[in-house]
């Protein structure tokens, strides 16, 4: 199987997210990056279906050269070769537009990407790229089987799931469950220097959208701590105060 | 010009997050002088069918056809653009729901939209369009601003309240052609847990983590969910290890919930747990360490052991439920 796993380059979920004076952008000093966690599940996916079956797996991102340690990991975890669209994201319309663009060259069976990215929490690319390839698409996925050119998927719902199935190609978003992250190891760290990052640059996208403000919830006040043996105050707040009892 | 709202139905009844997403749309429509119109898709029976017109819609398409019974992403996509389409709507709002959130960008592309995902207020039309959603999993918002023609909302469950305007909707069968191929996908089958109120829908959330040292431990964290209505979570440790379905687990990589109410217990709060609960209108903690830092993120909260904390606070909401009964 031919497979493309779109990887997103985020601030490690430990960062504690700061902005610039302007807010218009993180501050991306002293912070570690990433390959977006769920995008980690499903590049391991892949790497478990070619295993399985045969074939290759290209990672693809969008992003400028500051990416490159991000998609190498890639390529350390299994990856057999990388694509990077050299520009900044704008939004999710426009790494979707590139995204597709190379695919329409490539004719890949399976498309994997994350069901979101941790920054932008945007939910957005994986379906945009299956409406641009006139292909299916599930969101957020929970589980993925294929068996010749038939894929079974299961779908989160609210309180279930739905086990859905249709013919390649198809992209998918992982979500928790689909495969466990793996963590490379000296012989991928080594062969992942020499392995293809093939750098092209972007096509003409209209805007849509764009961020022009970022900020920070505001801090909870002070917590009210109630005494252990009087958790009768506690339902009385929750009632009179919060009312939501 | 036109506002439309894709209302959702799961088993043939308007979810309460459709509601939201109906009353949010209607006050957009109002802001822009122009009328709120809804779409509902698959199988639902007339008298629920109307209830839209009891918060604000004009106009209620019905696309019942029987080739849209069960979810297809596509072609759900294509009868929602048609929708917009017909009615000439500039503004399309669905719940940021598992299924709005795989409609909302097929539709985006299909109608050249600019889409604002996961909403969490109104938008501001003073100057330009700009929507406010969550970002970098609830450590922060971004305001994004849609500039294309047509615009596209997703708005996150809980966030906007229901709110009655009573109207006499004009009732509508709707059904545009779908082309074959948008129905490649099927469905084969759906499983629910119908005894279980659904977590990312839920307005109170009972939530345990590993202090609660074993699955066998959450049959009070049951009761007491079971005691207020609410539907249970879970921290990832407690789903890795199985103790508890991965469709639980809240945070970071798990589901991000914003609930009138989140009771955390034996949950150390964790960056990444609190990414997915920190919009929680209010939090409860308890917890053995007085050092944990999910107090520091909280509003309430009871240091001491759960296992004899929760007992006692369940005793105490029968208690309560038993007076104001
Ligand atoms: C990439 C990444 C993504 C992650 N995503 C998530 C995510 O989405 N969601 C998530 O939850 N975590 C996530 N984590 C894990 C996170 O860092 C924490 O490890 C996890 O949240 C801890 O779970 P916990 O609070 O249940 O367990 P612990 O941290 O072990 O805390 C247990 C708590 O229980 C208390 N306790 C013990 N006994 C009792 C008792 N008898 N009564 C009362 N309290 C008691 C302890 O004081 C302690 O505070 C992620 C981590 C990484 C690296
Ligand atoms: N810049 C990017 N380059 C490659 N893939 C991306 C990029 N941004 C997002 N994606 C993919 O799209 C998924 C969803 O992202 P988002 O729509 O931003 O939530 C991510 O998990 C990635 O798989």
């Amino acid at each position: 199987m031919k497979i493309l796993v779109c990887i997103s380059n985020v601030p490690d979920t430990t960062t504690k997210i700061n902005f610039t004076p302007d807010n218009k952008s993180l501050v991306t000093q002293g912070v570690q990056f990433i390959i977006n966690p769920y995008d980690e599940m499903a590049l391991t996916r892949a790497l478990e279906l070619t295993e399985a079956g045969g074939g290759t797996v290209t990672v693809i991102n969008v992003g400028d050269v500051s990416t490159e340690p991000t998609i190498r990991k890639a390529l350390a975890i299994g990856a057999t070769d990388a694509i990077r669209v050299n520009a900044v994201p704008r939004d999710a319309f426009f790494v979707a537009k590139q995204i597709a663009e190379i695919a329409k060259k490539n004719n890949y069976d399976l498309i994997l990407a994350g069901r979101e990215s941790i920054d932008y929490n945007g939910s957005q690319v994986p379906a945009m790229i299956g409406e641009l390839l006139g292909i299916p698409s599930v969101s957020i996925c929970k589980s993925l089987k294929a068996e010749g050119n038939t894929v079974t998927i299961e779908r989160e719902i609210e309180g279930g799931k739905e086990i859905l199935s249709c013919d390649l190609p198809v992209i998918a978003g992982a979500s928790e469950g689909i495969a466990e992250p793996r963590i490379p190891n000296m012989r991928g760290i080594m062969s992942a220097r020499t392995k293809p990052l093939t750098v092209i640059e972007p096509i003409e996208v209209p805007q849509h959208s764009q961020v022009i403000n970022y900020d920070k919830p505001k801090p909870r006040g002070q917590v009210n701590l109630i005494p252990a043996d009087n958790v009768d105050k506690l339902v009385e707040l929750l009632h009179t105060e919060a009312k939501v009892i | 010009m036109s506002v439309l709202v894709y209302a959702e139905n799961s088993g043939g009844k308007f979810k309460k997050s459709s509601f939201e997403a109906i009353s949010y749309g209607n006050e957009i429509a109002r802001m822009s002088g122009s009328d709120l119109k809804v779409i509902s898709i698959g199988d639902v029976s007339p008298d629920e069918l109307k209830k839209p017109g009891n918060y604000g819609a004009k106009k209620i398409l019905n696309a019942a056809a029987d080739n849209l019974k069960s979810f297809t992403n596509q072609a759900y996509a294509a009868v929602i653009a048609e929708a917009a389409k017909a009615e000439d709507a500039k503004v399309i709002v669905l719940s940021a729901s598992f299924s709005g959130k795989g409609l909302a960008p097929r539709i985006a592309i299909k109608l050249e939209a600019g889409l604002a995902d996961g909403a969490v207020s109104l938008p501001d039309v003073t100057n330009g369009f700009k929507v406010r959603k969550t970002a970098f999993s609830g450590k922060a918002f971004a305001d994004v601003t849609l500039t294309s023609e047509r615009k596209i909302i997703t708005l996150i469950p809980n966030s906007y309240k229901v709110v009655e305007d009573i109207k006499q909707p004009e009732m509508a069968d709707f059904n545009p052609p779908i082309a074959d191929a948008d129905f490649k996908m099927v469905i084969k089958e759906t499983i629910r847990a119908s005894d279980k109120i659904s977590l990312p829908d839920a307005e109170l959330v009972v939530s345990g983590g590993r202090g609660l040292k074993g699955p066998e431990n959450w049959g009070m964290v049951e009761e007491l969910a079971g005691l207020l209505g609410a539907a249970t979570a879970c921290s990832k440790p407690v789903s890795d290890a199985n103790w508890r379905p991965h469709s639980e687990h809240v945070g970071q990589t798990g589901i991000s919930i914003s609930p009138n109410l989140y009771v955390a217990i034996g949950i150390s709060g964790a960056i990444q747990h609190l990414a997915g609960v920190s919009s929680s209108k209010n939090i409860v903690v308890i917890n053995k360490d007085p050092e944990a830092p999910f107090f520091k993120a909280a509003d309430y909260g009871i240091v001491g052991d759960a296992f004899e904390v929760i007992p006692k606070l369940i005793e105490a909401i029968k208690k309560f439920k038993s007076a104001h009964a």
